[in-house]
């Protein structure tokens, strides 16, 4: 019946690629949380080893242009990037969810305005957005967060505006209405238990995209300031010495990937767990 | 009707562990030219036996006991040798038409298949067969109704085209699972009386499977009570429903609401009330 | 019209667009409903019944016509003073399954339309709840159990009790019964008869179902194509069917001691009504539908 309940025995039954990609972000989540106590040196620190060395038993990712450990760079790096990403994905799931909400429930006029500038805005890729904003805000950390935040929320208000339209139609949220339960409360109590957990799914979808951003911004010099070790701020200085020092771009890059892959990962296989109407499809 | 066309021995389902039986040694027989009816509430195994004699059933469903065709147990044909049988000697309509029918074939392409597949036909042929077939279902055009799609027709027109479908095939049996639950009365009179048509035009012998004793006593000339997987009485209609042995089919024809009976309840009440 | 209607349609007009498609659901209903009294709507598949149901609780608006809830125009309220009145409209919906959310305890759903309507202490709207589960022949416990828990019949019980929370005068029930098996059917009938007479409820009672109308209705109205074509007590129309749509209805249901002939459906000629055909009034109370014919009398 309560085809959206991830219960125990679904959990059981879950899919290899579902294990590998919690796994694999589990490790990821740690390692940014314990960098500080995981990285051998002060990812600031120049001359720690020799310029531009190459992985070794000393410096296992290599040394970068001013000889700052690469290892501890992308370690620190990732509590930016995941930094970013959480901070982000939590705004913009907030903004967009209470347009979604507020379009699903508010009367014709004020509805058909919303969807319609939801779409617009959802029609435009949203680094291209994110990139936008930042030119318009100006580079920097929290910028550049805000900027991929507010270029989540079409996605978010799009995605909430689709599950609570088709809660808003259910029968018992229309008893809910007719015996007097006030728009706010109705939304709060009746409507979030059925589609909470659906939209914490498509909170994971965001952030992948969101760490993409990031880096985005940051290669291209309107995200994390330099020295401040970002992974895309590590790839842009790295590819001056593309050709000399490769590993400079091969981590961080990995760190990229992997990151976003095993989000993807979690984010689609639960998307199929909580959506039946996608169940059994590719 | 010496020997039946289809007969069915003790027939058992049951599920995972086999603890629970949810259809418990069904026996009955259906002879070409009648209409036997499988009344019973949601639960009373009904739908279950229908699918079994299509052995259609779940892959989680385990069965047991003998489907007999003209002699020959099909509960034990391999799956290829089946798909012969279906169509051709056993047709099936189901109570929602339009989840059979497939959305984005014409209705010539979906009646077609299974005449070129079963029978040879051309296409040509199999297209004059089946347009004899809405014909004899009641439709005036059936050149027209060919050429459309599922979502094109009502839901009575539908369940005849499917009825039609069916009955392209020519089978021996045609197993009827609700087939008017989800239709509108006045539609559902049509189709009903379709089916006797089609009884005594074609000699197919039909089952009904229903939850409404009020289509089996217009309908059926035989009719079997079902609760809890098993087949509580049975016999003609006339001796079922006229004087039902078994406490359980006493207790449906109560609980089954006429219109005669509800005014005449109410005007008991109102009786009661006003003096 | 007259004083003593609880709900009243007047000239009632729905037309819905779907796809540049324009579809009339109703062609100007009208309808009373006296307090205490249980009004059948009888009608198939796009007749205009369930939209009639909605505008009456406030689900739907009319494209044109006016809505009444105890002698005053809807639509010249306050927004405010509207919810006032539309909350002594409740309804019952057809599927007991999608109309409990399962998300919620049994005691939370019923609850909530006592805390709408100003209870705002917890502890007393669970004993009020728990009374309302007694009186619909639940348990009071059963307020702790989440819906997936029950039965179809029992889910229905459920719904009533919701619908009964807010204490309300009109409730306007959905095919309530057409989803369940037949001896179910019957309970959840006499319950509803029961808690009507108790309560001086006055049921609009929608349903597809002639036996089922003929057995809890005191008067019915039977749609066709979006319009009422016949009306009276409910006897009168059963048994003395004036409109040819009517007799059709009639006629199509399956009946003991009468067997199906075969043979293919013959059309049925049904009179093409126009929004200038009168009423005339074939006893007391019972009206039908004439096409064409009174247009003379229209203008008096």
């Amino acid at each position: 019946m309560t085809s959206t309940t991830v219960t125990a025995a679904t959990l059981r039954s879950l899919p290899f690629t579902v294990i590998l990609g919690t796994g694999l972000a589990l490790l990821i989540i740690a390692a940014a949380l314990l960098a500080p106590y995981l990285a051998p040196f002060d990812p600031m620190r120049m001359a720690a080893g020799p310029r531009l060395a190459a992985p070794s038993a000393a410096h296992l990712f290599g040394t970068d242009e001013f000889g700052r450990d690469l290892l501890s760079r992308v370690l620190m790096g990732g509590r930016l990037s995941l930094g970013i990403g959480v901070a982000a994905v939590v705004s913009g799931l907030a903004i967009g969810g209470l347009l979604g909400l507020l379009a699903a429930f508010s009367g014709r006029l004020v509805q058909a305005v919303l969807l319609r500038v939801i779409d617009v805005l959802y029609s435009f890729p949203d680094t291209l957005i994110a990139l936008a904003l930042v030119a318009f805000l100006g580079p920097g950390i929290e910028n550049a967060t805000l900027a991929i935040a507010i270029s989540l929320v079409p996605f978010y208000a799009r995605v909430t505006y689709g599950l609570a339209a088709a809660e808003r139609a259910k029968p018992y949220i229309e008893a809910a209405q007719l015996a007097g339960v006030r728009p706010g409360r109705l939304v709060r109590v009746h409507v979030m238990p059925n589609i909470g957990q659906s939209l914490i799914v498509m909170g994971t979808l965001g952030f992948s995209s969101a760490i993409l951003s990031a880096a985005g911004l940051s290669f291209l010099g309107l995200g994390v300031q330099p020295p401040s070790p970002e992974w895309g701020a590590i790839l842009a200085s790295g590819r001056n010495y593309i050709t000399k020092a490769p590993w400079i771009l091969l981590f961080p890059g990995v760190a990229i990937c992997l990151t976003v892959l095993s989000f993807n990962l979690i984010g689609d296989s639960l998307r199929d767990l909580v959506d039946p109407r996608r169940k059994g499809r590719p | 009707m010496s020997s039946p066309y289809l007969s069915v021995r003790d027939l058992s389902i049951s599920f995972g562990s086999g603890e629970f039986r949810a259809v418990r040694n069904v026996s009955f027989d259906l002879a070409r030219g009648e209409i036997l009816a499988l009344v019973g509430e949601s639960g009373s195994g009904k739908s279950l036996t229908s699918l079994s004699v299509m052995r259609l059933l779940p892959e989680a469903a385990r069965m047991t006991g003998r489907i007999e065709i003209e002699g020959r147990d099909i509960a034990v044909l391999p799956p290829r040798q089946m798909e012969d049988v279906r169509g051709a000697k056993i047709g099936m309509i189901f109570q929602e038409p339009m989840t059979s029918l497939n959305p984005v074939l014409t209705i010539a392409r979906q009646m077609t298949e299974g005449l070129i597949r079963h029978n040879g036909l051309s296409r040509r042929e199999a297209l004059a067969a089946a347009a004899t077939c809405l014909e004899d279902v009641g439709f005036a055009e059936p050149d027209r109704v060919l050429r459309q799609y599922p979502h094109q027709l009502s839901g009575g027109m539908r369940q005849r085209v499917m009825i039609a479908a069916a009955l392209a095939l020519k089978p021996g049996i045609l197993i009827a699972d609700e087939p008017t639950t989800a239709l509108d009365v006045t539609v559902q009179a049509q189709v009903l009386d379709l089916l006797v048509d089609l009884k005594s035009r074609y000699g197919s012998g039909i089952l009904l499977i229903t939850h409404d004793i009020g289509v089996v006593a217009e309908t059926a000339d035989r009719v079997a009570v079902m609760r809890g997987g098993q087949i509580l009485e049975t016999g003609t209609v006339d001796e079922v429903l006229g004087a039902p042995t078994h406490e359980y089919t006493r207790a449906l024809l109560a609980s089954h609401l006429t219109v005669e009976k509800s005014l005449r309840l109410r005007k008991d009440e109102t009786g009661v009330a006003t003096s | 019209m007259t004083s003593t209607a609880i709900l009243e349609v007047r000239d009632i007009r729905k037309t819905f667009t779907a796809s540049g498609r324009t579809v009339h659901a109703l062609n100007g209903v009208s309808l009373s409903l006296e307090k205490g009294e249980t009004l059948g709507i009888i009608g198939e598949s796009g007749s205009g019944k369930s939209t009639l149901g909605r505008i009456a609780v406030g689900l739907d608006t009319a494209t044109s016509g006016s809505l009444l809830v105890e002698g005053e125009r809807l639509d010249v309220l306050s927004p405010s003073l509207r919810r006032e009145k539309l909350r002594k409209c409740q309804m019952i919906f057809q599927d007991p399954y999608s109309s409990l959310n399962p998300r919620l305890t049994v005691g939370r759903q019923i609850g909530e339309g006592l805390f709408a309507s100003g209870v705002s202490d917890w502890r007393e709207i669970r004993g009020t709840v728990a009374d309302l589960l007694e009186r619909v022949g639940l348990k009071r416990e059963f307020a702790e159990r989440y819906p997936h828990e029950f039965s179809g019949g029992q889910r229905q019980r459920i719904a009533i009790a919701r619908a009964l929370a807010p204490g309300p005068e009109i409730v306007v029930a959905d095919e309530p019964v057409s989803a369940l098996d037949v001896s179910i059917q019957a309970q959840i009938l006499d319950l509803l008869a029961e808690i009507g007479r108790e309560s001086l409820l006055s049921y609009l009672f929608i349903s597809h179902d002639m036996a089922v109308v003929a057995r809890l209705c005191d008067r019915i109205a039977v749609m066709h194509r979006g319009r009422v074509v016949e009306s009276g007590p409910v006897a009168a129309v059963i048994e003395n069917p004036q409109h040819p749509y009517t007799r059709n209805l009639l006629d199509a249901v399956p009946r003991f001691g009468r067997r199906r002939a075969g043979g293919k459906p013959t059309p049925v000629e049904l009179p093409r009504h126009e929004d200038g055909d009168a009423f005339v009034a074939v006893s007391e109370g019972h009206l039908v539908l004439q096409a064409g014919g009174l247009r003379a009398a229209k203008t008096v």
